[in-house]
């Protein structure tokens, strides 16, 4: 599975992370919709460990699509609010 | 659907609308590697951007301490005087510039880090159009293979991905940019109008005073030197121009009577009027600054105030 952290590069992972990470995105969009920053923030800081600590890094010259996509390490709740709210919009 | 995977497609999406329209995948992965260069220029454009916006941010910051630099003179100049109060003032003024001082470099720490991020972005996105070019050109070879299909479509994904992912960040770069472009603006407008150094002047009686008094006893001490040295004054329009900024209360403090001639120096401000004040208040405003052009407009933008008025 790739995992892309946008602004930083894409990972590959296996295994047993992606159950975490499944769960760590319920908890994310939880907060999200809760418009919780400090556990937006505390969510997403344990999903970047996560990839990071258990991917290696896609190396450039590989071209692949991700299978999920997190925002970047420095975003507020506001833009990925945003980003999401563009699904909508942009796609119509 | 979570987070993450909505923000996949959203993601791909934003690149791939713009190759949606080609037919053939083949030409697909030319476009998409046009895009690429585009935007390879765009990042390295950006770069510069940044870069500029930085050195704008250190040209300010300059000039602010210069203008520290002249506060400090005129506290001491004011302390010299015995006005303790307008000392005070000077250094309270100082005070507030330090602290815009500080803002400045928050935004400035902020702008070296884009920069950096910049740059980084800048090679890796080198690095991806380089060998995306070798790749397209193998998958276009093999393109009738069904399986280069699929291949493909995976390549024009995954580069859909990288490259709104790039512009994104290119995107919040010049977002940052922007925001601290124009707070240094309101900065630059200040100190470009005077407002910053001369705000001091125009809207506190007290500074204006501080003025006025040290202009004054500069005078004092030239006409007493030029008294000690000549037998005959000079014009006394030269010595009216420096005096010119409150010719009544002037008139009033000024101890040699006959030479003050404020009313008329301040009706004809000439050039060969304005260049003695200015050559009268430069010793003491020089001493603490630096030997550069910012203080010295300083001390002009000063002295034309003072005879406007």
């Amino acid at each position: 599975m790739i995992v892309r952290i946008l602004g930083e590069g894409q990972y590959e992972l296996g295994g047993d992370p992606l159950e975490e990470l499944e769960e760590l995105d319920a908890k994310l969009l939880h907060k999200i919709e809760a418009g919780d920053e400090p556990g937006f923030h505390e969510v997403l800081n344990k999903a970047f460990e996560k990839v990071r600590g258990s991917g290696t890094p896609v190396d450039l010259s590989r071209i692949v699509p991700s299978d999920l996509t997190l925002p970047q390490p420095d975003a507020s709740l506001e833009e990925v609010r945003e980003l999401l709210a563009s699904e909508d919009t942009g796609e119509a | 659907m979570g987070v993450m995977k909505r923000l996949t497609g959203i993601v791909q999406a934003k690149a791939n609308k713009a190759l949606d329209r080609v037919e053939d995948p083949r030409e697909t992965l030319d476009l998409s590697y046009e895009k690429q260069i585009e935007q390879l220029a765009q990042v390295k454009r950006g770069v510069a951007d940044v870069a500029t916006a930085r050195k704008r941010l250190e040209l300010q910051a300059q000039q602010l301490q210069s203008t520290a630099a002249k506060l400090q003179d005129q506290a001491r100049q004011a302390l010299a005087q015995q006005r303790e109060d307008l000392a005070r003032e000077a250094l309270s003024r100082r005070a507030g510039i330090s602290t815009q001082l500080e803002g400045l470099k928050t935004q400035h720490d902020q702008l070296v880090q884009q920069e950096q991020k910049l740059i980084v972005t800048t090679q890796t996105l080198q690095a991806r159009v380089e060998s995306f070019r070798t790749q397209k050109e193998t998958l276009k070879a093999s393109y009738t293979a069904a399986q280069a299909q699929t291949k493909i479509g995976e390549a024009v994904s995954g580069i859909s991905e990288s490259m709104s992912d790039t512009g994104m960040a290119m995107q919040r770069a010049q977002d940052k940019i922007a925001s601290m472009q124009a707070r240094a603006g309101a900065v630059e407008e200040l100190l470009a109008s005077g407002a910053l150094p001369d705000m001091t002047g125009s809207s506190d009686p007290l500074q204006a005073e501080l003025d006025k008094t040290s202009q004054q006893s500069q005078i004092d001490l030239e006409l007493a030197q030029m008294k000690g040295a000549l037998a005959p004054p000079p014009p006394s329009g030269a010595l009216g121009a420096g005096t010119s900024s409150e010719p009544d209360t002037v008139a009033d403090d000024a101890s040699p009577g006959e030479v003050v001639d404020a009313p008329h120096a301040a009706s004809n401000p000439s050039a060969p009027d304005a260049a003695p004040a200015e050559a009268a208040t430069r010793p003491a405003d020089g001493q603490g600054g630096p030997p550069g052009g910012a203080p010295a407009e300083e001390l002009f933008s000063l002295g034309e105030q003072a005879a406007q008025q």
